[in-house]
């Protein structure tokens, strides 16, 4: 689906949370970001919702929110808990 | 005519009639060794559109794309002799192949020989899960080849078999690893959730029969026992369960020559997150047999589940031909095929 590119870890982590069906994984994560089931795979759109919610991209600048910070971000706009954020978060 | 492949991945050139045929002859093998139901009469017609389309490289239209997870993710690229370590790998997966899961794995990828050495894994796992962002699994794959003889300790039931005559004695065997593997896999499983993994991924399960598929079922629900919210992939190592023993089960059910659609309920049963079914390529048939074989089973697969399905494709398995080089004109065409008519969830 294109990974940090677009919303498909996103995706990915919502099947292993929750073991969530493809479809239904995708409209959660739509949902979460107020955005089309469509524009998860729009690499241009999730690359600005990315950047403007922390949640980890191809070429951060050094501002941004790299690696646990990242994923602390995923777990809050995704209402999941990160076994890593969980042990290691900040 | 139409560019196409064997299952070797020999080019081929076949004409719309010859590409139908063999699809239908691959879907009614499908319901012959499956005992499933055929793909629609649309299904097949849009299958063989296809692989009428004269471009090498096909895709999916935008917004139906599937996610991906990977068997031995960290030491893929070591095998292209690039000299990079494991947390690298990982980050390559991440930012430059662009993958929607990443997996952490040791070279020798078995939970048996993992055990001794998992301080070592931990510590290097824990550094992987520090920098990176997509989810990331740890895999290892249940071989209970490992625990006989003349590397591990139990008497080789092949050799108990044919050699001696001695069934009673080999069933033994296969009943001893299978109580070794569970207790590798939890004790190596737990020690890489307690560090931080996404997920686990049991992966190439029953590669030694239905032993090797019971030890992965019991571990799955141990763990799971053990920690509610885990993550558990369980992927295959071929289409049916290898009836090495003939009498074991789980939960009443006889493991032998399990077909993808009943593994999976099985698997859910035991408390397995994501399944990744596999059938086999055949070498001697052509890319649109093979394709269609193997879309009527995982088809069948995911209609009997509840849990996501993440087909397995790429060398030798889901339709790709077997060849270490997968030509891109079969695998856009498997791909296409897996998430337009399979509905998969992932591959």
């Amino acid at each position: 689906m294109g990974g940090m590119r677009t919303a498909g870890d996103l995706v990915m982590r919502m099947q292993m949370a929750k073991a969530m069906r493809l479809g239904e994984a995708k409209e959660y994560v739509a949902d979460k970001l107020e955005v089309s089931v469509e524009d998860l795979s729009d690499n241009i759109k999730m690359d600005k919702i990315r950047r403007k919610l922390g949640l980890g991209r191809i070429r951060p600048s050094v501002q941004e929110e790299v690696n646990l910070q990242a994923k602390a971000n995923i777990a809050e706009v995704l209402d999941i808990k990160i076994n890593s954020v969980e042990k290691y978060g900040l | 005519m139409f560019k196409t492949r064997m299952g070797s991945g020999k080019s081929i050139e076949m004409s719309r009639e010859e590409i139908q045929s063999d699809i239908e002859k691959g879907v009614e093998a499908a319901v012959e060794n499956g005992g499933v139901d055929p793909l629609a009469p649309d299904e097949i017609e849009r299958l063989v559109e296809l692989h009428c389309i004269p471009a090498k490289f096909i895709g999916i239209e935008r917004g139906k794309e599937l996610v991906t997870t990977f068997d031995g993710g960290s030491i893929k690229l070591k095998r292209l002799d690039i000299s990079l370590g494991r947390i690298v790998d990982a980050q390559i997966f991440e930012r430059v192949l662009c993958t929607d899961s990443a997996e952490f794995a040791h070279v020798d990828y078995s939970f048996k020989p993992i055990k001794p050495i998992v301080d070592s894994e931990q510590i290097e796992f824990k550094q992987a899960l520090q920098v990176t962002v997509v989810p990331m699994f740890y895999g290892a794959m249940p071989n209970l080849s490992l625990y006989y003889e003349p590397v591990g300790s139990q008497p080789n039931p092949s050799t108990v078999m044919m050699e001696e005559g001695d069934i009673p004695k080999a069933r033994r065997a296969i009943e001893k690893t299978v109580e070794m593997g569970v207790k590798d896999m939890v004790f190596v499983s737990r020690k890489m959730h307690e560090v931080g993994a996404d997920g686990i991924n049991f992966d190439t399960v029953g590669s030694a029969g239905e032993g090797d598929f019971l030890a992965s079922l019991k571990a799955a629900e141990k763990l799971r026992e053990m920690y509610p919210d885990i993550c558990i992939e369980m992927g295959m190592s071929s289409e049916f369960i290898l009836g090495m023993h003939g009498d074991l089960e789980y939960k009443g059910v006889n493991l032998a020559g399990l077909y993808p659609h009943e593994q999976v309920q099985l698997a859910e049963k035991a408390g397995v997150t994501i399944f990744g079914p596999v059938v086999n390529v055949e070498v001697n048939k052509s890319c649109p047999w093979n394709l269609a074989r193997s879309l009527t089973l995982y088809k069948a697969c995911r209609e009997a589940s509840s849990i996501p399905i993440h087909a397995n494709v790429g060398m030798g398995v889901g339709g790709v031909p077997m060849s270490e080089v997968p030509p891109i004109d079969a695998t856009t065409r498997t791909s296409v095929a897996m998430a337009e008519i399979g509905k998969m969830d992932g591959l």
